[in-house]
């Protein structure tokens, strides 16, 4: 008993009682090999990802942050702190964007974007960083912009722009999508339609410029000679021209200032921050820190993915939809912070019965309008002759058009591989989660890369034997490790963010908490009616 | 009329009028309340609201917040005091107590003054008057010579009589103008001739006189009681050394280091002075102690009750209120001489609005967090105060009396210190830190008190900014004290979500707040006001980065501080227990705005620390005592500008606008509290924007004038 207890404190006093039906067993064996050599593996991948973390924490070096406080100027992180409310969470998105993608590094991408409470308003943050490329715009940059406020359309969030970039590599052409709030410091050409079009915008005294043209090309351009301040500063756009709406006088007067913007925000439709008072929750009876030791970077290893969900839903209790039919994909009801959910999680292939199930499921999901969460381990659908016959095409193609049409709070968190049209099913990027994170060990490709290499090596064998070139057994091993090789580097979930495929690489013990505040940020907007095409029958 | 016949009726008195305010006002009422006499209280616009007012059972306007339009005004306290019916009326301290004429007038219109007889006070207010009738009733006076003949020769004859040093003193003016220290007979004539001179240019008589010059004096004074049957009694004295600007700050009952043998000469020689003059009810004779020869001279009575009787009773164990008011009915004294007990020791420490680095210049503001110590029957608080009210530049800027007593000397001390660090003000600057230090050393513990403590131990008592050491030791202070503050307000603002609407276990709010892949790290840049280098601040960047629920890791930046984890738990509301090293202890924080600050007042052990930080305030959210940024200003004004270093009145403008003046000129005359303030010029150069005159009111940090480079 006393073991017990110390393993589960947070169990009752008697076990027995609460293993009912909706309270997952421990299936955890922490005395095994498998226990020991996957935390011993997954502990070096964290520390890794925190490297990584707090090399980009840095922003654009000692130097330039020397810089960027020598003009009074706070760092966009330090801004974003100061605009949500004392001492609480901001779930910041995509932290490795360009990550190795460019020649140069380029921390964040050069911008910070993410969610945070104003007031009780749940805002998105889009702070260019001056400290990286003096806050150009490099393609990621643009890219990340735009999927923060993709995620802000989606989920219906105001949109905080933090603007000081020094000039834009590129012009990115904005939609209006929900209302905006808007500081700034410095923009210049397409940076500064973003004021202009924003709903309110605040301009810093001295700091802040906008103009669409700097002195410099002014004077090419019409010969007339003016200083920035005098051309574009705060007391011109505030006083004059009208462009700016309020004039601060320092940065953290500024930032009062958008504070008390998003105070006077109201969203007709919106739960009035109803979504943000949660009812009482338990936590998991199980170690939230475990995640760790669960999932296999040997990704041909399978684990229990209820062994993932009874650390991340509330008390551990999960009512399982369909138990005992198409295993291979798990389905059920929880509560992520006292917040409904669906979860689908893979417990091996997808074969026709687990895909109809999955679609059955999601069904009912879209009916009752509860946010859906997909645990990604697959591998792909069942193949060969038996599973065509069986129809796993149409079986498959219900489950996908259940995930694409499912109008509810989606939320993707691939804990172990994410290969082939599995992805597709269990709502990989192309289908539009509200929220897509990856865990370190995660790895995504069309395919394995030993199957890759294996159908590219019959392929160029094939090939070869139609041009009538020899291959000899070591060229096609030397083949083969080119493709792996690329696979590995490329399947990565480094290899992926850095390139906005996800919006973030996640501690697989952070994974309830970043669940419980996406699922929030997702249900911020009124409910959507749901309408499927055709079913194939 | 009606109240004639109740006077009659019971022979006593039913209901007071305290022609007073604050401290003192509460005092007299509380005894009064007591005895089941009613209380009727006066106040100026300035004290509508304020403690006295509310503790009475009723009160009066009496007029406009100048003392001189209301807490002076004797004919409108006598008619407040005909309309509700009081019988008598107790002028506290200051104000109208030590007037013979409102006295008078109280007999005259048929109320009891709770004092003495006017006549008493007539004859003790004038000084020479005073000296002469106790010379006349045998009390020791400071020898000295004031007649009318200057000879110098006769001059130097008494300067041997009286024995050197000698004080030459011109007759006429002050300020020390034309005074001289003599130490012995060789240097008579010239310092004469000099001060002569001097006196003559500077108030065209030159007449002298000469005065014994006492080199290490006590402050000794005797309380004495008299009743109107003709009995005196005295209960003991009061050691009132240690002073600042002329005024006590600690006082302390019985006085230290002195025989029961003296005790009693000089309690017989103030029995002695008040029979002179055929005084009743409580009054005080002050005496000035020479240290080196032991002998103790008469220096002034001081015809009411003292702001340091708390002392005496103490130590009497009596209420000297009550027996005031016995008197007054006419009963004879409760005890006699032989009766007065003298029991352990007592000290009281005079906590005041100012600004000791400033040479403890009178302050005003408000008192955003007023928490004083916990009362026992050894350890008193008086106070006129709430937390909220405003110490106005109208009044006294004390706040609140300390007082404490113990089975002896040492015993009381260690209370005494005990109370000042866990007295809990802020909001505006006050001498408690530096009662903490007179409290703490070496030569008052021992009881080597003299009225020049203060300036003999300045050198322990303010930072010398020389001394490396004690800035150093101060600075690592105040940033320990920043570390502390810093983690118990990220604690506190969990606390004030989860209170608020927003709270309700939201994971938004979760404490700690939640980051993707790092640890919530956020810096507040604590400016701290370093004692040692006058007037100026450092800026402490603090990194504090939450752990887990109330486990903070705090860095100082720019500092060989290293890294310090904590474990903050949230008590209450100011409260918090801190666990830092396996110790943990309970530490107190007061935050409030004022001129766009957020001000950090933090207690913790025997350390209180102040340390401001810039907010950009929500203008919602700005409190009702947000002011203007008056004395904000103060650094970002041009050079040359010179703002007023305290509230008060301007009562001499001693040049014109545009005058040319030299640096350190005198340019105006500023008064707040009974205390002058010269303003100098800071430079050489012109005067402008000088648009002030006499009779003006100022308030701190308002601009005065700038001198301008020609």
């Amino acid at each position: 008993r006393s073991i017990y207890r110390r393993c589960y404190p947070n169990l009752p006093a008697d076990p027995t009682r609460c293993l009912c039906t909706s309270v997952l067993p421990d299936t955890l064996d922490r005395s095994s090999e498998s226990f020991a050599r996957n935390s011993e593996a997954m502990e070096s991948l964290i520390s890794q990802l925190h490297s990584h973390i707090q090399q980009v924490m840095k922003g654009g070096g000692p130097e330039a942050v020397k810089r960027n406080s020598s003009r009074n100027k706070l760092l966009p992180r330090e801004r974003i702190y100061r605009l949500i409310d004392p001492g609480s969470s901001f779930l910041e998105l995509s932290q490795l964007a360009g990550h190795e993608l460019y020649d140069d590094p380029l921390p964040s991408g050069g911008i910070i974007t993410g969610i945070g409470p104003v007031h009780g308003n749940l805002c998105m943050f889009v702070a260019n960083d001056p400290t990286v490329k003096g806050g150009t715009y490099y393609p990621i940059t643009i890219k990340k912009h735009l999927r923060a406020q993709e995620i802000a359309a989606q989920c219906r969030l105001p949109c905080m722009y933090l603007v000081d970039s020094g000039g834009a590599f590129f012009k990115a052409g904005l939609r209006r999508h929900s209302p905006d709030a808007f500081g700034t410091s410095s923009c210049t050409a397409g940076g500064a339609y973003i004021p202009a079009m924003a709903d309110e915008s605040v301009m810093v005294k001295g700091n802040g410029t906008i103009f669409l043209a700097g002195p410099p090309l002014v004077k090419a351009a019409t010969g007339e000679e003016v200083s920035a301040e005098d051309l574009g500063g705060a007391s011109v756009h505030c006083r004059t021209s009208g462009v700016s709406d309020y004039f601060a006088q320092d940065e953290l007067h500024a930032l009062a200032i958008g504070r008390n913007i998003m105070k006077n925000l109201h969203m007709a439709g919106n739960m009035g921050g109803q979504h943000l008072r949660m009812s009482d929750f338990k936590e998991p009876l199980y170690d939230v820190a475990e995640l760790r030791a669960i999932a296999p970077t040997d990704l041909k290893q399978s684990f229990d993915i209820r062994s993932v969900i009874s650390r991340i839903v509330d008390g551990s209790e999960f009512d399982e939809f369909k138990k005992l039919y198409g295993t291979t994909l798990v389905t059920g009801f929880a509560r992520i912070f006292g917040q409904p959910v669906g979860i689908i999680g893979n417990n091996g292939i997808l074969f026709n019965e687990s895909a109809l199930k999955g679609a059955h499921f999601i069904e009912l999901c879209a009916q009752r309008n509860i946010p859906l969460i997909f645990l990604q381990n697959i591998t792909g659908f069942m193949v060969g002759s038996k599973s065509e016959a069986n129809g796993i095409a149409k079986a498959g193609a219900k489950m996908v058009m259940a995930v694409s049409c499912a109008k509810v709070p989606k939320i993707t968190v691939v804990v172990g591989g994410s290969f082939g049209a599995g992805n597709y099913a269990m709502c990989g990027r192309a289908y539009s989660p509200n929220f897509m994170f990856f865990w370190p060990n995660a790895r995504i490709s069309v395919m394995g890369g030993a199957q890759a290499a294996g159908v590219l090596a019959q392929i160029e064998r094939a090939n070869r034997k139609k041009a009538g070139i020899p291959w000899s057994k070591e060229d096609e091993e030397k083949f083969k490790a080119g493709v792996v090789e690329a696979y590995e580097r490329e399947g990565s979930a480094y290899y992926s963010t850095a390139r906005l495929w996800d919006d973030g690489v996640i501690d697989p013990a952070d994974t309830r908490k970043v669940l419980g505040l996406s699922i929030a940020a997702s249900t911020n907007c009124k409910p959507e009616k749901t309408k499927y095409g055709v079913f194939r029958m | 009329s009606a109240r004639d016949s109740v006077s009659r009726a019971s022979g006593r008195i039913e209901k007071i009028l305290i022609a007073n305010r604050g401290e003192i006002a509460c005092r007299i009422i509380r005894t009064a309340k007591r005895l089941g006499i009613r209380t009727v209280a006066v106040y100026s616009d300035a004290d509508e609201s304020s403690l006295h007012v509310k503790s009475a059972d009723e009160a009066v306007r009496i007029g406009p917040p100048p003392a001189r339009l209301s807490y002076l005004s004797a004919t409108t306290i006598i008619e407040a005091a005909s309309r509700t019916g009081a019988q008598a009326i107790h002028p506290g301290y200051g104000f109208l107590s030590e007037s013979s004429e409102f006295a008078q007038l109280c007999e005259d219109e048929g109320f009891i003054f709770i004092g003495p007889p006017a006549s008493a006070i007539r004859d003790m207010g004038d000084k020479s008057a005073s000296k002469r009738i106790m010379g006349a009733a045998g009390v020791p006076l400071v020898p000295g010579y004031h007649g009318h003949e200057q000879d110098i020769e006769l001059m130097k004859l008494e300067a041997d009589r009286i024995g050197y040093p000698v004080l030459i003193k011109p007759t006429h003016g002050g300020g020390g103008k034309g005074m001289r220290i003599v130490q012995s007979p060789n240097d008579f004539a010239d310092a004469f001739v000099g001060a002569q001179r001097e006196a003559a240019a500077s108030f065209g008589i030159n007449t002298i006189l000469l005065e014994k010059y006492i080199t290490k004096p006590r402050h000794i004074e005797v309380q004495i009681f008299g009743d109107k049957h003709g009995s005196v009694i005295h209960l003991n004295e009061r050691d009132c050394s240690v002073q600042r600007r002329h005024q006590k700050i600690i006082e302390e009952a019985p006085a230290p280091n002195i025989s029961n043998d003296f005790r009693s000469h000089l309690g017989k020689a103030a029995v002695s002075a008040a029979k002179a003059v055929g005084y009743h009810n409580a009054g005080t004779v002050e005496f000035i102690v020479d240290t080196l020869t032991g002998e103790f001279y008469f220096m002034e009575m001081n015809t009411r009750l003292q702001v340091e009787h708390p002392v005496t009773e103490m130590i009497v164990g009596q209420d000297l209120v009550e027996w005031q008011i016995r008197v007054a009915n006419g009963e004879p004294l409760p005890v006699t001489q032989s009766e007065v007990p003298l029991s352990g020791h007592a000290f009281e420490a005079r906590i005041y609005a100012e600004n000791v680095p400033k040479g403890f210049l009178p302050a005003t503001g408000i008192l955003h967090h007023y928490r004083p110590v916990q009362v026992s029957s050894e350890v008193r608080v008086e106070t006129g105060v709430e937390q909220g009210d405003t110490v106005s530049m109208h009044y006294d800027p004390m706040i609140a009396k300390l007082v404490v007593w113990g089975e002896d000397r040492t015993g009381a001390l260690m209370k005494m210190k005990d109370c000042l660090s866990k007295f809990q003000v802020a909001g505006l600057p006050t001498n408690i830190d530096f009662l903490l230090k007179l409290a703490n050393h070496g030569a008052f513990a021992t009881g080597e008190v003299e009225t020049h403590f203060i300036d003999m131990h300045k050198d322990d008592l303010f930072i010398d900014p020389n001394d490396q050491l004690s800035k150093q030791q101060g600075y690592s202070a105040a940033i320990h004290g920043a570390a502390i503050a810093a983690a118990c307000v990220c604690e506190k603002e969990h606390a004030a979500t989860k209170e608020s609407t927003l709270g309700n276990l939201s994971l938004w709010y979760a404490n700690p707040p939640f980051r993707v892949n790092y640890s919530a790290k956020r810096t507040m840049e604590l400016e701290w006001e370093d004692e040692s280098s006058k007037g100026s601040s450092k800026v402490l960047p603090v990194h504090v980065t939450s752990l887990v629920k109330g486990k903070y890791l705090i860095e100082v930046g720019g500092s060989s501080f290293p890294g310090l984890e904590l474990n903050v738990a949230h008590l209450r509301d100011h409260d918090f227990r801190v666990e830092l090293g396996g110790v943990s202890m309970t530490v107190s924080i007061a935050v409030y705005q004022k001129d766009q600050m957020e001000h950090i007042n933090i207690w913790h052990g025997s350390s209180h620390h102040h340390f401001k930080q810039r907010k950009g305030l929500d203008l919602a959210d700005i409190d009702e005592s947000y002011q203007k940024p008056a004395s904000e200003a103060s650094s970002s004004h041009p050079p040359g500008t010179v703002v007023a270093p305290m509230a008060g009145l301007v009562v001499k403008v001693l040049v014109q606008d545009g005058a040319k003046v030299a640096e350190g000129q005198p340019i105006l005359v500023l008064e707040a509290m009974k205390m002058e303030h010269v303003v100098k010029a800071p430079s050489d150069g012109c005067i402008s924007g000088l648009r002030l005159s006499a009779g003006q009111q100022v308030s701190d940090g308002t601009v005065l004038f700038t001198v301008k480079d020609e």
